[in-house]
């Protein structure tokens, strides 16, 4: 368990780091492996995708919130621009599915690489409210701009393409698909990973750990929350992407606060100061939601249940509780 | 023209009348409590559909003054049992989260128990009628919400201005561990300031649902504005609050005359311009939960 959980801040003997190389090979052999094993015990595959494109947004989200102390409510935002980034590239502009997975996601870090700087201003809880608001900000002009985003119904009219490589044309059914989320998914979290070893990274950490003596050093803090507030809202706008290719569809939902709360549980559920926590707590979000909602009326409550027990009795998520000892 | 844009301007100002209640309510819990509460707007809508049950039995007045008392019961269940666990925790994202799922089981037990169906709450006859032919807009009962909310605030500041409990809650805002130290039991004090904030969003649950109705989410359009209204008017500030809502609500009224599909955008816009020109808000304090 160590080994997956394992912390980029804690770097301790060869035995932790091959331990780690050893758990993330077996982490990516199940997820390779996942059109395989999945419908044996009866789940099937656009949910694995769905559980994946869950885990990327809060990983991303995670970058700020768990790793640099940002408590950003307003992560939709940039997961919404990217579904309707892609949604409308695919609908009006072209039919390459790479492309408009590369603009929409662009689209969502370029918004959040410019609204950035202004929440930065502020810290703690003002950061939250004023993320929360221009993520409403967004929701309602996707409500609102009924011509180009279909209103309140959402965007409809638009699916994924068949990717055609040199020899090959994909045609992007539920296992193709997988594959391209997984990719995008391992690409990410690399990235993750080598801006968290990096010093950047560790400014970052240290910025969590303290803001106001990283600022007396003359470190320019408010800059450094910044671009870990595009890189985490790039990140979040490619999951948006991807989700508005799984659904062929998106709508004002993608935008809305409720789903930042949702990939804020996903986080703290599986563990904000564990790379791999947002992969745990999405697992287990998206599985229960998935499975709660199709036996009761009342999901509802047992999704706020989850919220409510995971922050009273796991405050440092699953991983930290099985991971007791390990501080970052 | 006009007519329309007074019409529309003195729509905005009731609207603001509400904003600015929740508001009150959300920022009194902010101050004391530390709570960014969530759970703020499915409060609202519980008391008023308590008061929707109670209506019958007890007269649109007895509801008015007993829902959002039971409201408050609730709250205080809710403080005592659960919020409260997470004060010394200083990272504000688990009452954040916590009332947030608070929020989803909430309305979640309202459709359970009510329905998921719209409800009109009956308001008295007499309260129906436009005072004028001329300005049709201005019925009774609007007049009657700015009257209530105005009687709200000014009790609210009459507690915390001339009583002990309002001095101690405003000492508390300023520096808990002193008066704690000075011997004031800060959770009895939390938990009567919770208790207030809830019934301030249930005066305001029960006056919207007069005019909109009732729906189990009908917390949602409200509680993102009173958000707004607390950054505009300044963390930490009860009067920027308010002037807060009144502001935001008056400018989406003025913008419906002109833009109407822009009246909610604009409130944002207005905070955006107010956190680049002026950080703290209206008559925030520099330096408050941060």
């Amino acid at each position: 368990m160590s080994g997956l959980a394992g912390s980029p801040a804690s770097t301790s003997g060869s035995a932790a780091i091959s331990r780690r190389v050893l758990g993330n090979a077996a982490l990516g052999l199940v997820l390779l492996a996942v059109p395989v094993w999945l419908p044996l015990v009866g789940g099937y595959t656009d949910l694995a995708s769905r559980v994946l494109i869950y885990a990327l947004a809060a990983m991303g989200l995670n970058l700020l919130l768990g790793f640099t102390g940002g408590l950003s409510f307003g992560h939709a935002a940039y997961f919404g621009l990217g579904s309707y980034g892609v949604g409308l590239m695919l609908k009006y502009e072209t039919h390459s599915t790479l492309l408009a997975l590369l603009v929409g996601t662009l689209v969502g870090g370029l918004a959040a690489a410019l609204l950035g700087p202004i929440a930065v201003r502020r810290r703690g809880i003002y950061f939250s409210m004023i993320t929360i608001a221009i993520g409403q900000m967004f929701y309602f002009i996707a409500v609102r701009w009924n011509g180009l985003t279909g209103g309140e119904d959402g965007l409809t009219g638009f699916s994924r393409q068949p990717i055609h490589l040199p020899g090959v044309t994909l045609p992007m059914g539920s296992t193709d698909f997988y594959y391209l989320v997984l990719i995008c998914f391992g690409i990410a979290a690399l990235a993750l990973w080598i801006v968290l070893n990096s010093p950047l990274g560790h400014s970052f950490v240290a910025i969590r750990e303290n803001y106001k003596r990283l600022t007396f050093l003359g470190i320019r803090t408010q800059r450094y929350v910044a671009i870990s507030f595009a890189i985490s809202g790039l990140v979040a706008a490619l999951a948006g992407g991807l989700n508005a290719l799984l659904d062929n569809f998106t709508s004002p939902n993608t935008l809305n606060y409720t789903l930042s709360g949702d990939f804020l549980i996903i986080a703290v559920l599986g563990g904000m100061r564990n790379f791999w926590g947002p992969l745990m707590g999405a697992v287990i979000f998206v599985l229960v939601r998935d499975y709660v909602s199709a036996i009761t009326n009342n999901w509802m409550t047992v999704i706020g249940l989850v919220f409510v027990i995971s922050v009273i009795f796991f405050p440092m998520g699953i991983l930290g509780f099985f991971n007791g000892r390990t501080k970052s | 023209m006009g007519l329309i844009l007074l019409f529309n301007a003195f729509n905005g100002l009731i609207q603001g009348a509400f904003y600015a209640l929740m508001a009150l309510g959300l920022a009194l819990i902010l101050g004391l409590n530390n709570t960014i509460n969530f759970a703020q707007g499915a409060f609202m809508a519980l008391a008023a559909y308590f008061a929707f049950t109670l209506v019958p039995y007890v007269g649109f007045w007895g509801g008015l003054i007993v829902a959002p008392l039971l409201a408050g019961v609730i709250g205080l269940g809710v403080e005592v049992v659960l919020v409260r666990r997470l004060y010394n925790r200083r990272d504000p994202i688990y009452t954040l989260l916590l009332t947030f799922g608070l929020a989803f089981i909430i309305q979640d037990l309202i459709r359970t128990v009510w329905g998921a169906q719209g409800q009109p709450l009956a308001i008295p006859a007499f309260l129906n009628h436009p005072l004028s032919s001329t300005y049709f807009f201005i019925t009774g009962y609007r007049l009657f919400v700015v009257a209530v909310a105005l009687l709200g605030t000014g009790a609210l500041f009459a507690v915390l201005r001339f009583t002990r409990i309002g001095i101690r809650i405003r000492a508390g805002n300023s520096d808990l561990e002193t008066i704690a130290a000075l011997g004031v039991n800060i959770y009895l004090l939390r938990s009567a300031n919770f208790v207030i904030g809830i019934i301030f969003a249930g005066v305001a649950g029960i006056l919207a649902a007069g005019q909109i109705g009732l729906t189990p989410n009908m917390g949602d359009s409200l509680i993102m504005p009173a958000f707004v209204a607390i950054v505009v008017g300044g963390v930490g500030s009860l009067v920027g609050s308010l002037l807060g809502g009144l502001i935001i609500g008056l400018a989406s009224g003025i913008t419906t005359a002109f833009f109407p599909a822009a009246s909610e955008v604009v409130i944002y816009v207005i905070m955006g311009i107010m956190l680049v020109v002026r950080p703290r808000g209206l008559m925030g304090q520099e330096g408050l939960f941060e």
